[in-house]
């Protein structure tokens, strides 16, 4: 250890040291072990998260590699001009959002659903095993969810395409360059990936409930329907406003992978795949576009994060006890 | 399944009840499982078939020939496993006892700097510098361009697993015991390794099983930091396999095979016994830690 001092001799102190500093240091030096576990974690914080924040300001500054960022000379609101004049901006805005909405809202609805069924399931030994299967599609990355897709859409062999749509009458069909078939595509591929392990976290609640409850509600007569509505949901209402709350502070980012690998990044779709993660990492890696991209980025990192504090002023006001801090 | 659904006689429903709620969710489990056996009906189907019929789930002949040719063949392969076994091992370990050794401080009551360190990690979650900053530090200022502690690195900062392993201390590991440990003189470390880790297992393989599924999963970081072919993660080498249809052409040709096999390479098959190489691992590992699932899940969404 750094500090030799033993254990024994801090207790022996009698008086506690006087003053402010006094006692943060003879506090340091008695927690010194503690301390040093944060140690790790803390450097590693500060790297990954602390100094890219302070990193913001490159979105006012016209960047160069030959200059690096600190010697760039400010550009002002200029990359801001640049990236809110076409019309990506709007575009990519509304994709992002859009999307969010609606996967919050219909995997809330389909978790929650989900575990309720699941939970009236009496077959012990089948609950598991469906509970088992329906966690599997979210071990997947989302590159091989990517494949998965590709099977069924592949233009010349995919599955529905070879197998389903010709009996529908229609012949060989590119998904890969239709871009209005895609919000139905993406919404299927992610709620594929997720319900059935947000189903288990509701489950989970739902079984923490008190059988009481239950008995009681029967006894005045109440039916499966009663139960659900006027014990299970309100008894799941706070974990749905915590996770939505977090759900809600990340609806300026999205599932990068669900967007640019699902997609192949195919081009002729970018009108409603293109979101705001998509279009800062071309702009930074494909295109090089350093103003561009970090002005988006800045613009994600900021609302980002006045809708976390949004929402959860929101839930504070609703219930104190579902606020998140 | 630990909680799986209660027997409650009062809650019964009808039998018909019952049989349409099995119909269904065999229903639902077939809908996640099939897709899955789609990718391995195609790695297991002669390339022909494939071009004459289509991607279909039951092959006329079961042909192992994309397997025997990924294994007879592929460097590419084995490197990409070793990447990805080497940054999912080391990263596994190290973020699970990191995650545990920053935890452990902000469970003990008596630690007079707690809410200061809970507030730095607080702010990780609400607030982020984005990509531009984190990729231009990770790049020009770390100089970790093609390293693999750039895969490392970035998976070893999750204040949300801090937090849920926090809250499990507090619901599991009484306060008397740090007290006891203490008064039998043991030191700060010993107590932390010889008391709180073995009891806090549930947790630490909950925490586990996440962090080897980030990191075996990961395609990201290699998307942004590796160009070296050698470090290509098994992610990255199915990415390039997906959008370059010549991928398996080029890379065969350094190795040497390329006039050989160039006419007979099952691109289509290959690139579906690649990924089911891929998802191999996880079905394995996960009967291990399935007891604990539910339990971290469930921890992880009570309020921290």
């Amino acid at each position: 250890m750094a500090n030799p001092v033993p254990q024994a001799m801090n207790t022996k102190l009698a008086t506690p040291p006087q003053g402010r500093f006094g006692r943060l240091l003879h506090n340091i030096v008695r927690y010194r072990v503690l301390l040093l576990m944060l140690l790790p974690t803390s450097i590693i914080f500060f790297i990954n998260c602390y100094i890219p924040m302070f990193g913001l300001f490159i979105a006012f500054k016209n960047i160069n590699y030959v200059d690096g960022i600190m010697g760039s000379p400010w550009a002002g609101l200029d990359n801001f001009r640049f990236l809110f004049a076409t019309s990506d901006a709007l575009r990519v805005t509304i994709n992002t959002v859009g999307y969010n909405v609606v996967f919050i809202i219909s995997g809330l609805i389909l978790s929650v659903s989900l575990a309720i069924a699941i939970n009236e399931v009496r077959n012990k030994l089948a609950s598991k095993f469906f509970q088992t299967v329906m966690i599997m599609p979210n071990f997947l990355s989302m590159v091989v969810v990517s494949f998965i897709v590709y099977a069924f859409l592949h233009p010349e062999y995919g599955f529905l395409v070879k197998h389903i749509l010709p009996m529908f009458g229609y012949s060989s069909v590119n998904a890969y360059m239709h871009p209005n078939a895609w919000p139905y595509i993406l919404w299927i591929t992610k709620m594929w990936h997720s319900i059935g392990i947000g189903s288990v976290i509701y489950l989970a609640a739902i079984t923490g409930i008190s059988e009481e409850l239950y008995e009681a509600a029967v006894m005045d007569g109440a039916s499966k329907w009663q139960q659900i509505t006027k014990i299970t949901l309100p008894l799941l209402t706070p974990i749905m406003v915590i996770l939505t709350i977090l759900n809600m502070g990340g609806i300026f980012r999205s599932d990068f992978g669900l967007f640019y690998h699902v997609t192949l990044d195919s081009g002729a779709l970018r009108s409603t795949t293109d979101v705001i993660d998509t279009y800062v990492y071309r702009g930074l890696i494909q295109l090089n576009d350093l103003g561009m991209s970090s002005a988006a980025n800045f613009y994600q990192s900021v609302v980002g994060f006045f809708l976390v504090i949004g929402a959860n002023a929101l839930a504070r006001k609703l219930n104190r006890d579902t606020a998140l801090f | 399944m630990t909680t799986a659904s209660r027997s409650n006689p009062y809650t019964k429903g009808s039998t018909t009840a019952q049989i349409i709620l099995n119909v269904f969710f065999i229903a639902f489990s077939l809908a996640c499982i099939l897709p899955i056996l789609l990718i391995v009906a195609i790695s297991l189907t002669n390339e022909k078939a494939l071009t004459l019929q289509g991607y279909k789930f039951w092959p006329d002949h079961i042909d192992a020939s994309a397997y025997q040719y990924l294994f007879k063949h592929s460097e590419t392969l084995v490197k990409a496993y070793g990447v990805s076994l080497t940054v999912t091992v080391i990263g596994t370990v190290l973020a699970v006892l990191l995650i545990a050794l920053y935890a452990y401080p902000l469970y003990r009551k008596d630690f007079p700097f707690k809410k200061t360190f809970n507030f730095y990690l607080l702010i990780t979650m609400l607030f982020s510098g984005g990509l531009v900053p984190f990729y231009l530090l990770y790049v020009n200022y770390l100089d970790l361009k093609d390293s693999l502690v750039a895969l490392i690195l970035p998976g070893l900062s999750n204040a949300f697993y801090i937090f849920i392993t926090r809250t499990f201390f507090q619901q599991t590991i009484p306060e008397e015991m740090i007290e006891s440990g203490k008064l039998d003189g043991a030191s700060e470390w010993r107590i932390f390794f010889q008391l709180v880790l073995p009891i806090s297992l549930p947790v630490l393989a909950t925490i586990g099983l996440f962090t080897t599924l980030m990191y075996w999963n990961d395609w990201f970081n290699s998307m942004l930091f590796i160009n070296d072919t050698d470090k290509f993660s098994l992610q990255y080498v199915m990415i390039q396999m997906i959008r370059q249809a010549e991928f398996f052409k080029t890379q065969l040709a350094g190795s040497g095979v390329a006039l050989m096999v160039q006419e007979s390479v099952p691109t289509e098959s290959l690139r579906m016994a690649m990924v089911v190489l891929s998802i191999g691992p996880i079905l394995f590992i996960y009967p291990f830690f399935q007891k604990y699932f539910t339990k971290g899940l469930t921890i992880g969404a009570i309020k921290g």
